[in-house]
């Protein structure tokens, strides 16, 4: 499964990188704890979380992280956009819930 | 294949959030087109992360010194901060002095020296209260044949 399949199905919004949704997804992981991300997420997952912030691309960038769904219709703040552009990190975004979203991507990474 | 010894550093200021990881980043992608093995990448790079994020976060400045030769890498960090009283309760999974707003980023879970040293092949933790601390890692570069 690719980023873009996992766009589509799920509704979400692309915010940067949008040349790089052909990425492979190889699982998620959901935490709003950065160093668990770094310890814990592997290469090709998608990462599901809250934080907004400029780091949260340093670190999907280190652990070459298959992108990142902010949820709850928060808003990534312009300095997290400007770099993820520049990484070439896919961040999108979804008004629903971290429940909602892993939920729905539990069922179409597992089944 | 032989290569020549590569060192470098950067600098780090505390409390710069926009640009924390660049020294990180840039390291990681170092080894890569060094043709490293990606396994011991990936562990330097989440050591070395947690290790900058540390000056970023609990000193006022620093420096991120790297020493790749044949065998290692080898990755030291001096800051100028208020240093670690007690070394070992720092290295409690856990144990975390950084303030509210500093969780509310995410940081903060007293995860990132236990990180830094589970990913290292040796780890060495040295600080002076009022002056600052030291951290280095060393991690191997296996390469494929086992001798
Ligand atoms: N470079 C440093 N300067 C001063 N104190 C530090 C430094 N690195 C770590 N510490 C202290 O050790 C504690 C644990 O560090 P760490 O395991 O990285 O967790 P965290 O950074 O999440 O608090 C910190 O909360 C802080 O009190
Ligand atoms: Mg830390």
């Amino acid at each position: 499964m690719n980023v873009q399949e996992i766009v589509d199905a799920l509704s979400l919004e692309v915010k940067t990188a949008k040349g790089d949704l052909s990425r492979t997804v190889t699982g998620c992981y959901i935490s709003d704890l950065l160093s668990d991300v770094m310890a814990n997420a592997k290469e090709g997952e998608i990462w599901i979380t809250l934080q907004t912030h400029p780091n949260v691309v340093a670190v999907a960038s280190l652990k070459n992280l298959g992108g990142i769904i902010v949820t709850n219709r928060r808003s990534p703040e312009a300095e997290t956009l400007q770099k993820a552009e520049n990484e070439g990190v896919v961040i999108a975004v979804s008004p629903l819930s971290t429940f909602e979203v892993g939920g729905m991507l539990y069922k179409m990474l597992r089944c | 294949m032989t290569r020549r010894n590569i060192e470098g550093s950067f600098h780090l200021s505390g409390g710069d959030f926009t640009n924390a990881g660049a020294a990180s980043s840039e390291l990681k992608s170092i080894l890569t087109n060094l043709g490293i093995n990606p396994e011991i990448v990936r562990r330097a790079a989440i050591a070395t992360f947690e290790a900058e994020m540390n000056v970023i976060i609990h000193a006022v400045a620093g420096v991120m010194y790297y020493l790749i030769t044949q065998d290692t890498i080898k990755v030291v960090l001096n800051d100028m901060g208020p240093g670690i009283p007690d070394i070992d309760r720092a290295m409690t999974e856990g144990y975390s002095t950084a303030p509210d707003w500093i969780r509310e980023m995410g940081w903060g879970a007293g995860m990132g020296l236990p990180n830094m040293k589970k990913n290292s092949d040796r780890f060495k933790l040295d600080s002076v209260v009022g002056e600052g601390t030291t951290v280095e890692i060393i991690i191997r570069i296996k390469e494929g044949k086992t001798e």
